[in-house]
């Protein structure tokens, strides 16, 4: 057999790898979502927890925001994985998901606050007299859900259509999605924008009349979260291997090719653009309510950039590999800060090195070599 | 937005061929493409100067000309990647191209060979030809296409025509330079264009397989127009039914092999003064 060379099912035109993993990847999905659903509800509500196999509220906390960084890991592979688009400004989008959903949860609060105001402490503080018009029906939580997918996504569309058709590209594309989420966090940390200033969201009660921070609240919270990350790893896995899918590898590969066979890279990379912003923005929201404060530093350009260095580790253009690069790099980080925190940013420097050097495919890329 | 609403024309042929007198196109008066003193000038130099160029639907023309001479530009012109400063571009009696984007001008069936193979290295070989199969190109099509058995007969078809049946399984970054060039033919076949520019197809070629490649362009002239920028004169005489000469961005002469390399003017811009 020639070098490269791989068995084609004929009747898909779909290289039989593809159907050879598939039930490997059935198996693991099924793995995962056993824990999700039911190993980590189990030992962390009903086994009592003097026992060796109770899975402590900390974990429980730990492993909900790693899946919420996991989905956006997920997205960014869609953008710049298949699609070659490199965006340093994940973050933003990531961050107004948590906002939309951020103003529900301070809504939800109630005359509770410090101030027991009809608006929020924030509000009181920075003397509002009452919600500006973007603010309006956030106190409804299907308002507020809307919004979590509108803001990002509508900003993504708008964005995406102006800088892709004039052809933006490469490292010209990525440092404007830099400049966007720089220019957003200054927005969002003045006092005078409606946005809680530097000080962001916090102190929230209740979700949906739920007390936020009821065990049963946070594994519910868990379990919706490892559902979303399963559904898109799904609905990923559909898009990459459709005709579309094929489409957006080889806008990365060769762009000029896709325009002169007739497809017009605009569109595709906007959707995917778009979708991957929609996807970030619901994952900002469960994030908000399990690490209860939102606030401008998630649109530091430093976060954007680490959401691409999770990607480049797990392995780009593999879907699991960001999502277990998301995990790796955030246990890591979490051990780093509990244990030695001066030296985090000097381990995930080093980490990103060597990964660079020795797993240009990333962590998915050593099991891919090991089958082929 | 109107880019999103391009007509992706309906797929109903099997084979290759018959695409001479087909929808779209209006070819009544035997020209397909009608160049009319087109002028293209990139920061004061002159790519193309006062060029006039008819080809005639179903016929193989070879446009030669030395570097710089405008070959290239021509290309670029026809199929939408450069607008001309003065002139017209007709596709048939009715199409102006110089109004239309890149997918649009391939959507109505102008296909591209360029001068450096350019296929999709990570997609299999049956893939790259799967994804320029004639379809609607819009992305909700795209995200619901299904391969039914009418398109991966078209499919098998072109991969014994373009000889890469075997490698149909084959990532095509892997095939050598004369492969990847005939891939590409074979991209452009799928498309079911009636007018194909290639820029020079057997650059970096062996013998045998530029023989081969002259055996499929006389196959396919006839059923398809066909424009040839091409430097390997005895290619050139083997296949052409006329030539153009290019030089300095405007036609120098025009005819068959024989009255060019006869022509006063032609002798001069090759051999010198």
């Amino acid at each position: 057999m020639p070098v490269g060379f791989v068995p084609l099912n004929l009747r898909t035109g779909t290289p039989n790898f593809a159907r050879l993993s598939a039930s490997a990847t059935w198996v693991a999905l099924g793995v995962a979502a056993l824990l999700i659903f039911v190993v980590f509800p189990v030992c962390n509500l009903l086994v009592p927890p003097g026992s060796a196999l109770h899975i402590s509220d900390y974990w429980i906390t730990l492993f909900g925001k790693i899946m919420c960084y996991a989905i956006v890991a997920l997205a960014m592979d869609l953008i710049w994985g298949y699609t070659g688009i490199l965006s340093l400004g994940h973050g933003l989008f990531f961050a107004l998901g948590g906002y939309a959903m951020g103003m529900y949860l301070m809504r939800s609060i109630g005359h509770e606050g410090v101030y027991q105001s009809d608006l929020p402490d924030f509000m009181v503080f920075l003397d509002w007299k009452a919600y500006p018009w973007y603010w309006r029906y956030t106190d409804h939580f299907w308002y507020a859900a809307l919004l979590v997918v509108l803001v990002p996504g509508l900003l993504a569309f708008v964005f995406g259509y102006f800088a892709f058709r004039s052809r933006i590209k490469g490292v010209y594309f990525s440092i404007i999605t830099q400049a966007l989420t720089y220019a957003a966090m200054l927005l969002f940390f003045r006092n005078d924008t409606g946005f809680g200033g530097n000080n962001g969201f916090t102190d929230f009660k209740r979700i949906l009349g739920f007390p936020i921070t009821a065990p049963s609240t946070r594994m519910a919270l868990f379990v919706l979260t490892g559902f979303a990350l399963l559904a898109f790893l799904l609905i990923g896995r559909a898009i990459v291997d459709s005709k579309l899918g094929r489409v957006l590898t080889a806008i990365r590969d060769a762009e000029t090719r896709v325009m002169f066979s007739g497809y017009n890279p605009l569109y595709f990379k906007l959707f995917i653009w778009t979708l991957s912003a929609v996807i970030c923005g619901i994952a900002g929201a469960l994030y908000v309510p399990q690490v209860g404060i939102i606030n401008p530093s998630e649109m530091s350009p430093a976060n954007s950039i680490e959401i691409a260095i999770w990607t480049a580790v797990g392995g780009r253009g593999t879907l699991i590999g960001p999502v277990i690069g998301a995990a790796v790099v955030n246990l890591g980080k979490s051990w780093f800060t509990q244990t030695l925190p001066e030296y985090w940013l000097f381990a995930l420097g080093l980490l990103f090195i060597l990964v660079t050097l020795f797993l240009p495919r990333g962590i998915a890329g050593l099991w891919k070599r090991r089958t082929s | 937005m109107s880019g999103m609403l391009t007509s992706g024309a309906s797929d109903t042929s099997g084979g290759i061929g018959g695409r001479v007198l087909t929808d779209g196109v209006d070819i009544s008066h035997r020209g397909i493409l009608y160049l009319e003193g087109i002028s293209v000038s990139f920061d004061g130099f002159k790519a193309l100067n006062d060029l006039s160029l008819t080809i005639d639907a179903g016929e193989l023309r070879c446009v030669i000309g030395p570097n710089g001479a405008g070959k290239t530009t021509m290309m670029d012109v026809v199929t939408g990647k450069t607008r001309p400063d003065l002139g017209t571009a007709y596709f048939g009696q009715t199409i102006d191209l110089t109004r239309l984007s890149e997918p649009e001008i391939a959507d109505r069936g102008i296909g591209r060979k360029f001068q450096k193979p350019t296929v999709f290295t990570n997609h299999t070989v049956f893939e790259n030809l799967e994804l320029a199969r004639k379809a609607d190109k819009r992305v909700w099509p795209t995200l619901t296409a299904r391969l039914d058995s009418t398109a991966h007969g078209r499919i098998m078809a072109v991969l014994e025509t373009i000889k890469l049946a075997p490698e149909a399984g084959r990532l095509a970054g892997l095939l050598s330079h004369g492969q990847k060039q005939w891939l590409e033919i074979g991209m452009l076949l799928m498309q079911e264009p009636q007018l194909l520019l290639l820029d020079e197809p057997v650059a970096g070629m062996t013998d045998d397989e530029t023989m081969r490649s002259a055996e499929l362009f006389r196959s396919l002239a006839g059923d398809y127009t066909l424009v040839v920028v091409e430097h390997d004169m005895d290619f050139v005489a083997r296949i052409a039914d006329r030539v153009t000469v290019l030089h300095e961005g405007h036609v120098l002469a025009e005819g068959s092999m024989q009255q060019v390399q006869e022509n006063e003017q032609v002798i001069e811009v090759f051999l010198g003064r």
